[in-house]
């Protein structure tokens, strides 16, 4: 089994519908934090954690800066900002120049938790129309971690998870309907 | 190669340390994961070879050491960024601190000055500029040679004025700049009211006391005790009954000073209380 310290799901258009079939699967005891970091219009971030909370059992919760990651915990990144992970276990979020037209960007965040995390991290990336993300599986896998994608056969837009298997030799790719069992034989 | 391998944790501290030796600049309270990331795009961005020289260059170069604080602060920014914000200030913050006869604002990392001329805009509007100062601050002065310009990319009013128009705003938004090229240059009555100066939030004092203080997404950049240092300094600043305002994802909570405080319902808007209500 792979050691698993943190979870983070990157994702753009079409993945909500993804996440909203993987959620209600997942078992209640998760032994880590699951951290999302989606691409969407600005303001509408209550909108989307009351969405992806009606879907599970699990606390799901928008990221406060500074806040302490808790396991068993899903958190989901504000629009607007990027989010980087602290030494010490705590959210940083900044507010630097976009990255590939994306704040917050998948690469950044991956990358960020690359460094701490290192081989106890897995990422996922879902169904979307831009690159972001892929390079950030790259630093991932150079620090030990795992990374998944979403089959790009089974995604509304298959461009980001295609990319991803092209340029960063993933581990996994995952139907839609064995991501949450994937997620849930991690530990 | 691992993306951040130019530049370790240790080497992180080792220029933290010869720049608060060297130039007096305190870095010690910044949040690492950001202060190392934008070290390393700096290094990558001047396609610097070694750390060594890095660091050398930046120890001994002063003109290298402007370039440093520029590019390791970050320095984006919006006029009317968060519509909802500039709302509640013209509906609710503004109209209160109409009734006094002057008003003092202080706006604390105003980075280049998109939020600046975005509260002189609102004080016109409410009637209230005439007899408002806003002192602007940052640490950095190449950002603020650029807020004194008042010239903005003429590309971003699009989306500025639909911000404009989102806080409340009835205007023709292109009323209060000409084009200049590729820039908007913002009405000098706009500017009459402000005054530019730099202001170090972590080893500078308080210097006057205001009717309301603005520090956005600054100590966002900051660890909780810096963050609760600033705090401090800013309710040092602040009158009784004046406002505080941070970002979207920033708060008081938590820090010593939060019990004098209450916000106002939805944004992140604190009015201090009097000592009576205390
Ligand atoms: C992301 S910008 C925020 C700009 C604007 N307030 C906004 O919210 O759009 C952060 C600003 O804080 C400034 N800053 C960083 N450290 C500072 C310090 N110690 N004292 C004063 N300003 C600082 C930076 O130079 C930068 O201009």
């Amino acid at each position: 089994m792979k050691t698993c310290k943190a979870l983070i799901i990157g994702g753009s258009a079409g993945s909500l519908d993804v996440l909203f079939k993987v959620l209600p699967a997942l078992r209640i005891d998760i032994p880590f934090p699951i951290i999302i970091v989606l691409h969407r219009k600005q303001g509408t971030d209550s909108l989307l954690s009351g969405l992806l909370s009606s879907k599970t059992a699990l606390i799901v919760k928008e990221i406060e800066e500074k806040e302490n990651i808790l396991s068993g915990t899903i958190y989901v990144v504000p629009s607007d900002y990027h989010l980087l992970i602290e030494k010490d276990l705590t959210f940083s979020l900044d507010y630097s120049e976009k990255v590939n037209y994306s704040r917050p960007s998948i690469d950044v965040t991956f990358q960020s938790a690359a460094e701490i995390y290192s081989d106890d991290l897995v990422c996922l990336l879902l169904s979307g129309s831009n690159a972001d993300g892929v390079n950030g599986l790259i630093t991932v896998k150079n620090y030990g971690g795992e990374t998944a994608v979403q089959d790009p056969v089974t995604a509304q837009v298959e461009y980001m998870p295609a990319q991803a298997i092209l340029r960063a030799n993933v581990d996994r790719v995952l139907k839609i309907e064995e991501i949450a069992d994937y997620i849930n034989l991690l530990g | 190669m691992p993306y951040s391998a130019a530049i370790n944790d240790e080497q992180v501290e080792v220029l933290i340390t010869d720049v608060l030796e060297q130039y007096g600049y305190d870095f010690t309270g910044y949040s690492r994961a950001s202060l190392k990331r934008r070290l390393l795009r700096l290094f990558g961005l001047d396609k610097q070879v070694s750390f060594a020289e890095f660091r050398y260059k930046i120890g001994n170069d002063s003109t290298y050491f402007k370039r440093f604080v520029e590019q390791i602060t970050v320095n984006v920014t919006e006029m009317f960024r968060d519509p909802a914000f500039y709302k509640a200030l013209r509906e609710k913050v503004l109209p209160k601190l109409g009734t006094y006869p002057f008003i003092r604002i202080w706006l604390a990392g105003c980075s280049t000055g998109e939020e600046v001329y975005s509260m002189a805009i609102v004080l016109k509007e409410l009637n209230l500029l005439h007899k408002s100062l806003i002192y602007a601050t940052d640490i950095n002065p190449t950002v603020l040679e650029k807020a004194a310009q008042g010239m903005f990319p003429l590309s971003q009013m699009k989306q500025y004025s639909e911000n404009y128009i989102a806080s409340g705003g009835t205007k023709d938004f292109s009323s209060y700049y000409s084009a200049n090229y590729s820039l908007a240059k913002f009405d000098n009555e706009l500017k009459t009211k402000m005054i530019f100066s730099t202001h170090n939030l972590v080893s500078d004092h308080s210097f006057n006391e205001f009717q309301l203080i603005l520090c956005r997404n600054v100590l966002i950049y900051f660890d909780r005790d810096l963050q609760f240092k600033v705090l401090q300094l800013f309710d040092n600043s602040l009158e009784n009954l004046g406002y505080l305002a941070l970002g979207t994802k920033e708060t008081t909570d938590f820090s010593p000073i939060s019990k004098r405080y209450k916000r106002l319902e939805t944004e992140k808007i604190w009015r201090k209380l009097s000592d009576e209500n205390l």
